[in-house]
């Protein structure tokens, strides 16, 4: 058969299928700006629930910036909660129920600012829930300003000549604090950029789901990714500009595992 | 008959609480409404029924507690006081706008700012008029005794599920910690069944997904919604009014009041006839939707209204809405804290309408 007769069911035929995309995604076009890993790290959640049957228990948070609409995509029931708020909103579904599973999906800023109250105390209350937090180290939806993760001397559009410390202070590594409480059983951080990266994610997102059934406390897992669109580059420079400078600041890995801080061997 | 005790408001509200079967409390600690939580603390509710209580790290985190439970087809609750409620403004809106229902107790205390501990009704504004952002009201219930900081708590829940709104019971210091005599209702099941149509519960095969949101970036589609709400604002103002007439049938004066302002007006129209004027109370049990039909059409034969207020005279203006010019609106007021005595108000009326 001449190749340009060949239609895509020829191609992909059941025994040549490697993928398909879970039905916890729902069919339509995401919003995001291609290049962006939220996609990817909406994928992995939503495959995780899928591989655990969980769909008819699970329940998602999502506030505001880019996650405000998860529930546009993810084909499960959702809050949309109000800026900084979901670990709250998370709070009160789980202590109404709870044998469900509830996860809240938040941005730097919502997480690490505006919410910076909400999100300590619920990981230090042990809330059995697992908190999805995107650092991509800008506001993204309004229009790539300042965030708590802004590395110094980054150039965003409330900081153009570069984030100067000494006027506008320092990052904000919330994700190694919030390891410091006693309720937080699991925290880590991934990427989304690369293939195993994207692997070793959903591992972690999977072991999240499994702590709550176990009610061993809140799982937080952090993932560093790109806002090319606010960091003003192609998908490719932010994926490089991410790894030359979001991880050495943001260094990817377990950091407490089974409520034990994980050692460092240097 | 029920259970008859000797109780402050604020105990007979949690233990109400209790007994309407509400699934959840969230609070935070303020004056002059901290025994809510106490008294909620100490019976142990998870004990008596299952109910969860829980104390926030802030109003702002309880009132979103309060949006999570109730998204979920909850009775879900919180009580704080006016600065407090403050805080609470961004969450009441967000469960507005998602049509969530749900009961909040403010029991005012005098402002603005950090004002004082002590009683207020400063707040009808905020509570009336949308204190948050956006087109929305609430059903506004204002109890005048211990007895009705109990009745109300069912009522009120009553409303927010049949709106799927949130209701807010404006109290203040005096009701919140005055002790008085109230029958408490018999203990009602907690929410086992309920409407599965909107609540996120987690999403079954027989369904698409339920979203709680209040977001819609298509303008047509939210002017539809917001057209929706006003639709079920306009039901309630049809269906919801209450009120009591106390000593109106032959009365040439009217003293407009609530809450605890009612209760001091008791006593001024028992002083003022039995100094010959005829003057009735007529008190507003639903500050939204607001009695204005009933005091437009009483506003005909009067000589003249005092509108009675712990506040600058915030009410008033609903009640100059409802007269429409008819007769002479005046207002006694006292701010700050400060609480008139039976004999102020009624001079008050006299002084007034220059009567006798």
């Amino acid at each position: 058969m001449e190749i340009k007769n060949l239609k895509p069911e020829d191609i992909i035929s059941e025994e040549n299928l490697v993928y398909t995309k879970t039905s916890l995604m729902m069919d339509k076009p995401l919003s995001f700006c291609p290049g962006c890993g939220h996609g990817v790290a909406h994928r992995i959640i939503m495959e995780v629930v899928d591989e655990l049957g969980i769909q008819a228990d699970t329940i998602g948070v999502a506030p505001v910036g880019c996650s405000v609409l998860a529930y546009e995509f993810m084909n499960i029931d959702m809050q949309q909660a109000a800026h900084g708020r979901a670990p709250a909103v998370a709070t009160g579904i789980k202590r109404c129920w709870p044998e469900k599973y509830v996860f809240t999906y938040q941005g730097d800023g919502d997480l690490a600012a505006i919410g910076t109250a909400e999100t300590i105390h619920a990981c230090n209350r042990g809330e059995n829930i697992a908190v999805f937090f995107i650092n991509n180290g800008i506001y993204g939806m309004t229009g790539g300003q300042m965030a708590p993760t802004t590395l110094p001397g980054m150039r965003t559009s409330t900081t153009p000549y570069g984030r100067d410390v000494a006027l506008m202070g320092n990052p904000l590594k919330i994700t190694e604090l919030v390891a410091l409480l006693p309720g937080t059983y699991m925290v880590s951080r991934h990427a989304v950029h690369t293939p195993l990266c994207a692997r070793k994610l959903k591992k972690a997102v999977r072991t999240a789901f499994e702590n709550q059934k176990l009610n061993k406390g809140t799982s937080f897992i952090e993932i560093v990714s790109n806002c090319n669109s606010g960091w003003k580059m192609t998908p490719i420079q932010a994926n490089k500009w991410m790894e030359e400078n979001m991880f050495p600041f943001y260094p990817l890995g377990d950091i407490k595992m089974n409520g034990e801080l994980v050692k460092k061997t240097e | 008959m029920g259970d008859i005790k000797l109780m402050k408001g604020n105990e007979a509200f949690a233990e109400a609480a209790i007994r309407a079967g509400c699934d959840a409390y969230f609070g935070y600690p303020i004056t002059p409404q901290s025994e809510v939580m106490e008294y909620l603390a100490a019976q142990e509710p998870h004990k008596r029924t299952g109910m969860v209580l829980l104390q926030a790290e802030s109003e702002v985190a309880a009132i979103n507690m309060v949006y999570g439970a109730a998204g979920t087809g909850k009775r879900a609750m919180t009580s704080s006081s006016s600065p407090g409620i403050s805080l609470k403004q961004e969450g009441i809106s967000y469960i507005a706008g998602s049509e969530l229902p749900c009961l909040i107790l403010n029991v005012m205390r005098g402002g603005p700012g950090l004002g004082t501990i002590q009683p207020s009704q400063s707040d009808y504004f905020q509570a009336t008029k949308g204190g948050g952002h956006g087109d929305y009201r609430m059903i506004v219930l204002a109890p005048a005794s211990v007895q009705e900081m109990s009745d109300f708590v069912k009522l009120g829940f009553e409303l927010a599920f049949k709106y799927r709104n949130p209701v807010m019971m404006l109290s203040d210091g005096i009701i919140g910690q005055m002790m008085e005599k109230v029958e408490l209702f018999p203990q009602q099941p907690r929410l086992t069944q309920f409407d599965q149509t909107w609540v996120t519960t987690g999403k079954t095969p027989d369904r698409k997904t339920n979203v709680i949101t209040s977001l819609d970036l298509d303008p047509a589609r939210h002017e539809r919604h917001n057209q929706k709400l006003q639709a079920k604002y306009l039901k309630m103002r049809e269906n919801e009014v209450r009120f009591e007439a106390i000593a109106c049938e032959d009365a040439e004066y009217l003293f407009v009041a609530y809450g605890s302002s009612s209760r001091i007006c008791q006593k001024s129209v028992k002083l003022a006839r039995a100094r010959g004027i005829k003057v009735g109370l007529f008190r507003p049990i639903t500050l939204f939707p607001f009695p204005e039909t009933e005091i437009g059409r009483m506003a005909t034969d009067l000589k003249g209204i005092l509108a009675v207020e712990l506040s600058s005279g915030q009410m008033i203006e609903d009640v100059r809405l409802a007269v429409n010019g008819q007769v002479k609106v005046a207002l006694h007021n006292r701010m700050g804290g400060m609480v008139p005595s039976p004999d102020e108000v009624c001079d008050a009326l006299i002084k007034s309408f220059s009567i006798g």
